[in-house]
């Protein structure tokens, strides 16, 4: 039992050690590979990198949820596109006009408004037709990626307003909006797995399914909760980023669910369901991050930034496999 | 006080309940009197598990009412069974096992707080109470995947502990439990039944039977077959109602000519789990190893089949030393096993009867490239019949069939792979008694035709008799090896719980 725990530990800590070393490997291949004087674990740097965070680390908050219910959420990258779409079209509305900047919360409500029905639209798939998640939100990926074209082609929708743009580079204590909203959501989202019914139902319904109907716990509407929780998350996420840049182009937040889900499986939550953790999701979006900026800041390309983090998510899924083999004596499966 | 002028606490009636291709339920009546105990009865597939899932809410019938006292219900959902105060516990584990066992014992329940919070303190306290109450060994904040099969049984009886039932389905509670915590469970029984609890008790096993019920209702291939007092009946007469005839259950007399040595084991230990065990197994000989759960008679199979590394010591298979790393090796020395918990390592329950039974030797039944259907047809054929088998046609999901069904599904996967050397770890857990015995008759056969089998039991009927030899197992040691001749209940007791004959531990 004993040893267990330890174990248990030592894979639950897995994420800060390996965030640890990546700030060791880049501050001393910096020194002698970096082009740029700075030193890679400088203070602005390393909130910048929060920032940069953000907008992959508020939608990984639901995927850890989504996933530890034991589905997947394919379609969250098409969904960060339409909310920002709909919340930057908005704010021209005619209709909207005399609200002068109390536009922005409407815009803003509209948006989180559309995640929301997204996330319940795949629900409710998922709920009624007991499709797979995996195929009912690859559909719905494709769906919403239309309605982002539908809506104004291949023009990008911009809105520049600078009022908007204030509050999204704010900063309290030192921390940008966008640190400060992943933040809070992840306190939020940890508060809600740990602390509430519907959280620890979530881990329940991902570990047994059968078990958790046998119980009595209503499956499907349950799991509807959570794709909207992951919807709203997306188009949070969709609404901390354009407030500050103002523009979407149709073809942004693609491939945004595959750095989620990499994030996510990094901080460890089981693909199978029944297991995970926000606060380590957190530590693998950041471990993320740093892996990119920290190949950049020695020289690498964005090709090569790619076939390190899928070399290394493969190596995790390994090591965790070789991890949850307990012992010589242990049985093998 | 006489049982016939109660009012029954819960009442079936008429109960219908068709699937795809079975009529699982024909017409059965039923009924619980408060603070009885009422024991049903009937072959694999007899209906039993379906049931008690229309009386639970698992599954809605297509005729027929249920009454609690004298007012109609529907059970429409687990919870509302819950609700109207009938537990149900399962005949397969139901346990989300990266959750503590407080939170699988309130699972669906939970103690709430304010916003929606779980009332952590509360349901530590409640779940606490519960497990003292059981008697059991460990806290409510363990995790259920750390337990023992047999603590996670018990974690599935502390449920029936939580609600003010008015009744409690045990279905087949007692298949993974140790002698001690069997008389855990009956002293729960006996006190949820002195407070006026009807309970309904699910078991192949005679003697548990005749030790907790007051009545015994038999179902037959989902139709109701009557009700017998127990206090006036016998083995005999419920058999007969179960299978339509009498059962010879003599233990095993002949005396087979034994070959050469077909396996030996020398000086194995694996860690902690078991030291320096030896034994040899012969060509036509069946070595039955008793002991308690938890003996080390499992892993000393594991072992031998490649699924543990072994700390120390030797295998022989012939005479030559072998190492075997993986079940493939296992497999291509001749060495089967059957493993005790089917629902996680024998089968794969979401394909079909047929292919489960062909599975390990799928790549030998080809027609040019293609899996030849037709040989694999006959192998089930062949299985179905043998082990009577109940299952409308071979394309039926595993998953679909009753717990002993799926049972037999693996015993028929292994033997008709035609080891030299079979292991077969709890082969009756959960089989009715007619296919017990059948299966023990396949097991002397087996080795009459010259297969050296070991069998793993913790039914002293059972290894008394289907075996040779007898070895008894205390906490990782062999502790003794008897002949079928030597062996009695009393010296075999004494072996297995440690004592010497002198009443001494060892
Ligand atoms: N979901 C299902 N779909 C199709 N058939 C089913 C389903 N559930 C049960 N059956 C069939 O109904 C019949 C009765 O099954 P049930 O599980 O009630 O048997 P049982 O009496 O509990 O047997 P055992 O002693 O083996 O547990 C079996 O023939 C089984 O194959
Ligand atoms: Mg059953």
């Amino acid at each position: 039992m004993q040893q267990e725990t330890r174990k248990r530990m030592i894979k639950e800590s897995a994420i800060w050690g390996f965030i640890v070393l990546e700030l060791i490997f880049f501050s001393v291949a910096g020194h002698f590979l970096s082009l740029s004087e700075n030193a890679f674990m400088d203070f602005e740097n390393m909130l910048l990198l929060l920032k940069q965070s953000a907008p992959i680390g508020i939608i990984a908050l639901g995927m850890t949820v989504v996933m530890i219910n034991g589905n997947i959420d394919l379609s969250v990258g098409a969904t960060f596109a339409l909310a920002a779409v709909v919340m930057l079209d908005s704010m021209s509305w005619p209709i909207f006009a005399p609200l002068g900047d109390w536009v922005i919360p409407v815009s803003w409500a509209l948006a989180l408004l559309t995640g929301m029905v997204l996330g319940a639209i795949n629900g409710f798939i998922v709920w009624k037709t007991g499709v797979d998640a995996f195929i009912v939100t690859l559909g719905s990926m494709l769906g919403f990626r239309g309605l982002v074209f539908m809506y104004n082609g291949e023009q990008p929708t911009f809105q520049l307003n600078w009022t908007m743009v204030d509050i999204a580079e704010a900063r309290l204590f030192g921390l940008q909006t966008p640190t400060l909203v992943l933040i809070v959501c992840t306190v939020l989202v940890w508060l809600m797995l740990n602390k509430t019914i519907h959280g620890r139902n979530v881990y329940a319904v991902g570990d047994n399914r059968e078990a958790a109907v046998n119980a009595g716990i209503r499956v499907g509407p349950h799991m509807m909760i959570n794709f909207i929780i992951i919807g709203f998350l997306a188009a949070l996420s969709s609404v901390v980023f354009y407030s500050a840049s103002g523009s979407v182009n149709p073809n942004d937040g693609m491939l945004y669910e595959l750095w989620v889900i990499t994030a996510v499986v990094l901080g460890g939550t089981k693909l199978t369901g029944g297991k995970g953790s926000v606060i380590a999701t957190f530590g693998g979006v950041i471990a993320i991050q740093l892996l990119r900026k920290g190949l950049g800041h020695i020289g690498a390309d964005t090709a090569m930034v790619n076939l390190v983090i899928g070399s290394i998510l493969i190596a995790v899924l390994y090591l965790d496999k070789q991890l949850n083999r307990k012992g010589d004596g242990d049985l093998k499966v | 006080m006489s049982v016939h002028d109660q009012k029954p606490a819960l009442r079936l009636e008429g109960i219908v309940k068709t699937f795809p291709g079975v009529r699982a339920l024909d017409g059965v009546s039923f009924s619980v009197l408060p603070g009885e105990v009422h024991a049903l009865m009937g072959e694999n597939g007899a209906g039993k598990s379906t049931l008690m899932k229309v009386l639970g809410g698992l599954h809605q019938p297509n005729e027929g009412k249920i009454f609690m006292g004298d007012e109609p219900v529907v059970m429409g959902s687990p919870m509302d069974a819950k609700a109207k105060g009938v537990v149900f516990i399962h005949q397969e584990l139901s346990l989300a096992e990266e959750l503590s066992v407080a939170e699988n014992i309130y699972l669906g329940e939970l103690p709430r707080k304010s916003f929606g919070r779980v009332d952590w303190d509360r349901l530590y306290a409640d779940s606490g109470a519960i497990l003292k109450r059981l008697n059991c060994g460990f806290g409510p904040r363990t995790l259920v995947g750390d337990l023992s099969i047999a603590n996670m049984q018990m974690v599935e009886i502390a449920r029936a502990l939580t609600v003010d039932a008015k009744a409690v389905i045990f279905d087949e509670p007692t298949a993974s439990l140790t002698d001690a915590e069997k008389v855990v469970l009956f002293e729960v029984i006996a006190d949820l039944r002195a407070q006026g609890v009807g309970i309904i008790y699910i078991s192949h096993r005679m003697e548990e039977i005749f030790r907790i019920s007051d009545r015994i209702t038999v179902l037959r291939d989902g139709a109701y077959r009557g009700t017998l007092n127990t206090a006036e009946t016998d083995e005999d007469e419920v058999t007969r109602l179960m299978i339509g005839r009498s059962l010879d259950m003599s233990r095993n007399a002949e005396h087979v000519e034994t070959g050469d040595v077909a396996l030996e084991v020398r000086g194995l230990s694996c860690g902690k789990l078991f030291q320096d065990v030896s034994f040899e197994v012969r060509e036509g000989e069946v070595v039955g190893f008793y002991g308690l759960v938890g003996a080390g008679r499992t892993e000393i199979a594991e072992t031998l089949f490649g699924l543990r590394t072994p700390s120390a010591g030797k295998i022989l298979l012939k005479g030559k030393e072998v190492s075997i790393h993986s079940p493939m090796d296992a497999i291509a020395h001749g060495i089967s096993l059957v493993p005790e918990d089917r629902k996680t390592q024998g089968l794969v329950l979401g394909m079909n009867c047929r292919d489960n039974i062909t599975l390990p030797q799928v790549g030998d039944l080809t027609a040019g490239p293609f899996v030849s259907d037709g040989a694999e047809i006959a192998i089930f054929d062949q299985y179905r019949d043998r082990l009577d088998i109940k299952t409308p046609n071979w394309r039926q999901q595993v998953g679909n069939l009753s717990g002993g069904n799926q049972q037999k599904i693996v015993i028929g996967k292994w033997l008709s792979m035609h080891p030299e050397v079979l292991i077969v770890d709890e082969p009756t857990r959960g089989i009715d008694i007619g296919s017990k015995s059948e299966i023990h008759n396949l097991i002397r056969e087996l080795a009459k035709s010259g297969y050296a089998v070991i069998v793993i039991s913790s039914e002293m009927p059972e290894v008394m008799r289907v075996s040779d030899r007898v070895i008894a197992m205390y906490n990782g040691k062999l502790m003794r090896s008897f002949t079928a001749d030597e062996v009695t209940e009393d010296n075999l007791v004494q072996a297995i719980s440690g004592l010497s004959e002198n009443g001494k531990v060892a």
